[in-house]
């Protein structure tokens, strides 16, 4: 078990699924040469060549068209994209024909591609390489979300989604790349898509989040920790399918939820769980469920103190998480 | 078709009613709006029209018995139609609260609701516990504690039957300090203690001490008055200005016009908390408490700003003949927006009353008593007073509670008095 960077255990787990089974094939915009833009697939060229490293055209759409047409074939394709941001062309692809593909064909296909992408705000990154796009494909019925949050679950993720008869939106959020460390098992470690995980226990109150909202949410238990607020935090981790009951007993346990996400409140994934948690376990609630997300604005602005306003960070969190305590 | 009447709601904070007086008797024809029944509350005696027309059929609770708001009193029958299209309030009772309006119904969360159900716990039976949660909401954590106390034997058991008497405690031993809720002290046991039932009057002013007390974060300031130019000027005139107006010009209608003008200048003191925000009033009426002697009781001097002093000093004579007389309105009770307490009657110096709820403020106006005091390079002796505020630390701070005492001590001390006219004030 080494301790690993985030970016390195997506790139181990390349070289890992690229050795064990020659079906796979990675595709994208500079994932050959360059070894992918933040280096996910470094060295995958070099080990096994242009058949099965392509660096694709410009052209999204057809990332994912070409991807899930090698699946159609016998292939375990990757389709890259650079950033989230991008992927927007291929929505009809990946909606209208990857994730309808068992369905549609009376489950006589599946379409097994990882459409892999970096999402979510970093430091300065703006409009057009700061969005969330996992709301978008979490409500498509056919279609596996997956946001690991921990080296050790990106490397298992990617494996299971890998090995996955079914398409799966694999989402790294790219804060999280060079920042997140974390011991990563060697060898073949997958991790299951759709189990959800307690990263902390409490009893206070439950925090859902995911991506770089998880490590946020995580270090603001911490910080609370001595004013008495017993924070559990739960790592969402799988979005589709939502592991229903692990959320459900841990409102159970705390009978608060505060619901976090990156993306604009509207709507979001986030909302999703609130309503869960409304329906499903109501008579476990002392207190209104909240949401807690970025302001309904089209984007992450590229302003300094913009994009400070915009984003969820820890002292909107404590300050919430104590308003909720505090009910 | 037969239709229930019930006791209505009589006022902002009332929860039973007494029944004086049946005026129409089981048989009676009754116009709607006609007076039906005459009822005695905590604060105002009232008689309550008929909400339907029809016969009265029966008379369901006697007179001078008690029953809760809403209890049915009577039976009438009317002509079908009518009495479904009533109105079924009494005219002039108020609307009634909204569903989860003023705290009247508890407010309770799912899960406790369902712990509740769970351990056979009467809804009534926690309402009344004091919550963690804001607002003094009763949260899940209080409910848990609150069922692991009763187990442990040291709560009030849920029916009320006779409580065993308490083992005296060994010699030497602390008896622990109670715990939320307070258990109530042993019921007598062959002592000569007794239990005074509580009056309606007295269950109201306990339940909204109460309420306020949980609610509010209180703080308190006090100043100083040197009232000397104005009780001398008083002193001197009280008797001409009596056969003039025909009314005894006290000193709290001095303050009443005080601080309705200091009211003026500092509006955050006349206001009121609400989770949506300050809540501020436009009307300045100031409530005056009156002592009787079932208890205190509040009747409001409306719209004070806009009254001389003679007129303030009319209402307060009005308010305080009916209080003694048992004849005050409903309208005489309600809308006050800010409260002058006048301990000083009775001799306190300084005093720290409770925020009356839904209000943000009020002044104790505290005894005048000669004192010596230093004035330039002398010793004088001086009418001095304490004004006293106990405000609503949610609402303002400490800074807007000082500035509007000296405000109030400006406007008593700066009056020169002699010969100027009342209406000079």
């Amino acid at each position: 078990m080494a301790d690993l960077r985030y970016i390195d255990a997506i790139n181990q787990a390349h070289h890992e699924e690229f050795a064990r089974d020659e079906r796979v094939v990675v595709l994208g915009e500079d994932v050959g040469r360059k070894g992918g833009v933040f280096g996910a697939t470094a060295g995958l060229l070099e080990k096994y060549g242009e058949g099965r490293v392509i660096d694709s055209p410009l052209a999204e759409s057809s990332i994912a068209g070409v991807a899930i047409g090698m699946a159609a074939n016998g292939l375990l394709p990757i389709a890259e994209f650079q950033f989230a941001d991008f992927i927007h062309p291929a929505f009809n692809q990946i909606v209208s024909e990857a994730a309808r593909m068992r369905y549609r064909s009376h489950n006589a296909f599946g379409c097994p591609v990882v459409f892999r992408t970096p999402f979510g705000g970093a430091h300065g990154t703006a409009l057009y390489h700061s969005q969330s796009i996992e709301a978008f494909y979490a409500h498509v019925p056919g279609l596996k979300v997956v946001v690991p949050s921990t080296p050790a679950d990106a490397k298992g993720l990617f494996k299971a989604a890998v090995r996955d008869p079914d398409p799966v939106m694999f989402l790294e959020h790219k804060r999280m790349y060079r920042i997140v460390k974390g011991p990563v098992p060697d060898g073949d470690h997958v991790v299951p898509i759709g189990p959800a995980v307690v990263r902390r226990a409490g009893t206070g109150l439950s925090v859902f989040a995911y991506g770089w909202m998880l490590h946020e949410a995580l270090a603001v238990a911490e910080e609370l920790a001595p004013e008495g607020i017993s924070m559990e935090v739960v790592d969402v981790r799988t979005l589709a399918p939502l592991d229903t009951d692990t959320v459900l007993k841990s409102v159970a346990k705390t009978s608060r939820a505060l619901v976090i996400y990156e993306d604009n409140r509207f709507c979001g994934y986030g909302a999703e769980i609130a309503a869960l948690i409304a329906e499903e376990a109501f008579y476990d609630l002392d207190a209104p469920v909240v949401r807690l997300a970025g302001p309904d604005v089209p984007g992450i602005p590229y302003s300094k103190p913009l994009e400070e306003w915009f984003f969820t960070d820890r002292a909107k969190i404590a300050a919430a998480v104590r308003a909720l305590a505090g009910l | 078709m037969p239709v229930e009447v019930t006791m209505p709601q009589l006022g902002e904070s009332t929860y039973e009613g007494t029944i004086g007086k049946w005026l129409k008797q089981p048989g009676d024809q009754v116009e709607r709006f006609e007076p039906l029944v005459e009822i005695i509350t905590d604060k105002v005696n009232v008689e309550m029209p008929a909400p339907f027309g029809g016969t009265l059929t029966a008379v369901l609770v006697a007179e001078g018995a008690t029953v809760n708001v809403g209890t049915p009193i009577a039976m009438m029958e009317t002509s079908g139609a009518v009495a479904a299209a009533a109105d079924v309030r009494p005219a002039g009772a108020p609307p009634p609260p909204p569903e989860d309006g003023d705290g009247e119904r508890a407010r309770l969360s799912p899960v406790v609701r369902r712990l509740a159900e769970e351990h056979g716990l009467a809804l009534d039976e926690i309402a009344g516990l004091p919550g963690s949660g804001a607002g003094g909401r009763l949260t899940k954590d209080d409910l848990l504690k609150y069922l692991e106390r009763r187990a442990g034997g040291s709560a009030r058991p849920a029916a009320a039957v006779t409580a065993a008497p308490r083992p005296p405690a060994p010699p030497g031993t602390v008896v622990p300090a109670p715990s939320r809720p307070f258990p109530p002290p042993a019921a007598p046991s062959g002592t000569d203690d007794e239990v005074v039932k509580l009056s309606p009057l007295r269950r109201s002013i306990a339940q909204r001490m109460a309420q306020s007390k949980r609610e509010i974060p209180h703080a308190y300031g006090v100043i100083e008055a040197d009232v000397t130019m104005l009780t001398r000027w008083r002193e001197a005139n009280k008797e001409q200005w009596r056969a003039r107006e025909g009314v005894n010009i006290t000193l709290t209608a001095f303050f009443i016009k005080a601080a309705a003008e200091a009211i003026k200048v500092f509006p955050m003191v006349n206001s009121a908390w609400t989770d949506d925000g300050i809540l501020m009033r436009k009307a300045i009426n100031i409530g005056v408490g009156i002592a009787l002697d079932e208890g205190l009781i509040v009747a409001v001097v409306k719209h004070a700003d806009q009254k001389s002093l003679v007129g303030v000093a009319r209402d307060l004579d009005g308010l305080g003949r009916r209080a003694r007389d048992g004849k005050l309105t409903l309208e005489d009770v309600q809308g006050g927006t800010f409260t002058i307490t006048n301990p000083g009657v009775f001799g306190s110096i300084w005093s720290m009353p409770i925020v009356v709820p839904g209000q943000a403020a009020i002044l104790a106006t505290d005894a005048v008593v000669k004192r010596p005091v230093v004035r330039g390079e002398g010793i004088a002796v001086r009418d001095i007073m304490h004004l006293g505020l106990s405000f609503d630390h949610r609402i303002f701070d400490g800074a807007v509670a000082v500035q509007f005492l000296n405000r109030l001590k400006a406007k008593l001390e700066g009056f020169p008095g002699g010969d100027a006219a009342l209406t000079d004030f």
